[in-house]
């Protein structure tokens, strides 16, 4: 199947070749950090983890909105689900790649990142997020392969395949929980030391997940002549809109214990997010207009969601809404969630986080090898489709 | 390895410590303990002892711990001072001109930051002026190690110090996030370049590792004081020992004396305690 990744359109190469610009981009700023050290980050003594492990939190959620289209069709027999489903797995290993890429970037010595397994230290919840990971890794690349091949010739799966597809979806639940559990258990970070992060960051997760996977269908059904459905397109909107709606409601909620508590621990962060943290006559507010403009987006998207003729009707509005709550939960949890983390730190002193153009680099360079990586599934996952037809 | 070999590395080791440590600790009571990290930094066979993997030196019970005494930090400010040279002359803390890339293993900083749960209003004058030792609190139940994925800090069972294996760390700074004490630093950049004075008695660190304080375990293991501790000989500012027994000199003060500890809300247990 792998050939269907070599011939294409002039569109295609021209998309592939722009992100390989951005990947080669990365690579070399990834070369410069490499020689120096993570110090041509905006990374501090202070603020100890960036973008990357942002950008790690945050796709990790990506990877995990893929059970989204898996469970309803396997468990529930959802066939609506019959063509896209392949869709939420390959965009699951697309996002892990992304994810492990972002966790060795991060790393001071990533020649040593074997010691994970070599000392394996079951307390560390790093340790069990490893194995998490790469475990629905493994199976997601299993699982879509094998189930495309029988697709391909027009066979039924085999049966030991279906206990692995059973078995990826709590390694789903558990990447995001575990994932949450590195923040939660933390016992000197109020805002992360909560019990709602692993239940808010699986409710953003199975908004974000799957409003790429309809976006990515939006345009597939123009590039590729790829037509997802209206009845599976309609149903992951309404996955989209309950889901965005119990993040909402989870990231309120902590508002309200902060605020009505009148704990200062509790309210911090929260603070230092929406509107700023005074400190010493200076306000420290870099996050705010990041953050309203997220909310600005989570609502109107819940609004265009809630609107019939935006949902069924109107594509270009679909695809805007999905694209506008993508945003918001990208930097409710790929942005804010991670910094305000560390402010105040815990000698109650203020340090801002901007990210360097060398970071912003590596950044978008595995970004790029991410969506470079789920263009090619995508391409054999179509490929197939239009062979059967 | 078999039993037999392992039995006679344990012996081998403790008569080893015997021989090289026991007479330079009669001051800090808790000669075995100490007597044993000396093996740590010496010995192979003892490798597996520094990273806790053995629970019959637990037995001894000694927990290092520190008081800082303000009142004689008050009276003399230099004091302070003194003891932070020398704490990073004998461990090439490399110092950087911008906060962002600073490495610290004991600092100083006021009561409202080193104690932001307690309460700082109508906070006496002697106190909101003063200058506060800030270092790692080798907690008794340490998130730091709880966190770490190499086990490359580690707690030693036989003495309670919080210790790093820098060789291991692979810089994933989990326990940078962990501890509630902002006690860890992080090498954003090569660290060498930036040692003013090189003491070749303890090893520089590498770019892209963690540090902190270590409570001068190589000293300890020659049957010295922590750097810090020797700065302020003679005047009771900083008081070392074994918290676990109850004759040493430092359970003598905590006895007689009410000392605060940071955040113990948290239940890590720290091993510093300030007399305010």
């Amino acid at each position: 199947m792998i050939e269907k990744t070599l011939k294409g359109k002039p569109a295609y190469w021209i998309w592939l070749a722009f992100l390989g610009m951005f990947m080669a981009v990365g690579i070399a700023c990834y070369a410069r950090q490499y020689l120096f050290g993570l110090g041509l980050t905006g990374m501090s003594r202070d603020v100890s983890w960036g973008l990357y492990i942002s950008q790690f939190t945050f796709l990790v959620g990506v990877a995990a909105g893929g059970v989204m289209l898996v469970l309803p069709y396997y468990i529930h027999d959802y066939k609506a689900f019959g063509k896209i489903t392949i869709l939420g797995e390959f965009l699951a290993i697309a996002a892990i790649v992304m994810c492990l890429l972002f966790i060795m970037a991060d790393l001071g010595q990533p020649l040593r990142a074997l010691n994970v397994m070599l000392h394996p230290t079951p307390n560390s919840m790093l340790f069990w997020d490893m194995i998490v990971l790469n475990g629905y890794l493994f199976l997601n690349i299993l699982c879509g392969w094998v189930i495309l091949t029988a697709e391909r010739k027009q066979v039924h799966p085999p049966k030991w395949i279906y206990p692995l597809v059973y078995l990826s979806i709590p390694f789903a639940v558990s990447i995001h929980t575990v994932t949450a559990m590195l923040y939660c258990g933390l016992p000197g970070r109020h805002f992360w030391l909560s019990a709602i992060i692993a239940p808010r960051f699986l409710a953003s997760a199975f908004a974000a997940g799957p409003a790429l996977i309809v976006i990515a269908c939006l345009i597939l059904k123009r590039v590729a002549n790829f037509d997802a459905g209206k009845e599976a397109m309609n149903k992951l909107v309404t996955i989209i809109m309950y889901a965005a709606l119990l993040n909402t409601f989870f990231v309120l909620l902590e508002v309200f214990v902060g605020y009505y508590s009148n704990i200062p621990g509790h309210k911090y962060s929260i603070q230092y997010l929406f509107f700023g943290l005074e400190h010493n006559g200076h306000v420290y507010n870099n996050l705010v207009p990041f953050m309203w403009t997220a909310v600005v987006l989570n609502f109107g998207a819940l609004g265009l969601f809630a609107w019939p003729y935006a949902r069924k009707k109107n594509e270009f509005l679909l695809g805007l809404s999905c694209v506008m709550i993508f945003g918001a939960l990208w930097i409710d949890k790929g942005l804010g969630f991670v910094f305000a983390g560390f402010v105040p730190n815990p000698l109650h002193e203020i340090t801002e986080y901007i990210p360097t153009a060398n970071e912003l680099g590596v950044t978008l360079g595995i970004w790029a090898t991410g969506f470079f990586v789920l263009t090619l599934l995508y391409k054999i996952a179509v490929g197939v489709e239009h062979e059967v037809e | 390895m078999d039993k037999q070999r392992r039995n006679f590395l344990k012996i081998a080791g403790v008569a080893a410590l015997a021989g090289i440590g026991a007479p330079a600790l009669v001051r800090l009571s808790s000669s075995a303990a100490l007597a044993a990290e000396h093996g740590a930094a010496v010995g192979e066979a003892t490798a597996e002892a520094a990273h806790g993997a053995v629970a019959e030196a637990a037995s001894q019970g000694v927990r290092l711990g520190m008081v800082i005494d303000m009142r004689r930090f008050s009276e003399q400010p230099e004091l302070l001072d003194n003891a932070i040279v020398a704490c990073n002359d004998a461990h090439n803390v490399p110092q950087f001109d911008n906060r962002k890339s600073e490495i610290k293993w004991i600092w100083k900083a006021p009561f409202e930051n080193v104690f932001p749960y307690e309460s700082s209003y109508h906070l006496a004058k002697k106190v909101k002026d003063a200058d506060f030792a800030v270092l790692c609190n080798h907690c008794d139940d340490p998130p730091c190690v709880r966190a770490c994925p190499t086990k490359a800090t580690f707690k030693l069972e036989k003495n309670g110090i919080v210790a790093m294996d820098y060789h291991r760390c692979i810089g994933c700074r989990f326990c940078m996030a962990a501890c509630p004490y902002g006690a860890r630093s992080f090498n954003w950049e090569d660290p060498r370049p930036y040692i003013a004075k090189y003491n070749k008695d303890f090893p520089s660190r590498m770019r892209g590792v963690v540090e902190k304080c270590n409570f001068c375990s190589e000293r300890l293991a020659l049957g010295q004081e922590p750097a810090c501790v020797e700065a302020c000989q003679g005047t009771g500012a900083m008081v070392f020992g074994d918290l676990n027994d109850a004759q040493s000199e430092i359970r003598q003060l905590l006895d007689k004396e009410f000392a605060i500890q940071r955040n113990a809300a948290l239940g890590t247990k720290p091993s510093v305690f300030y007399i305010v």
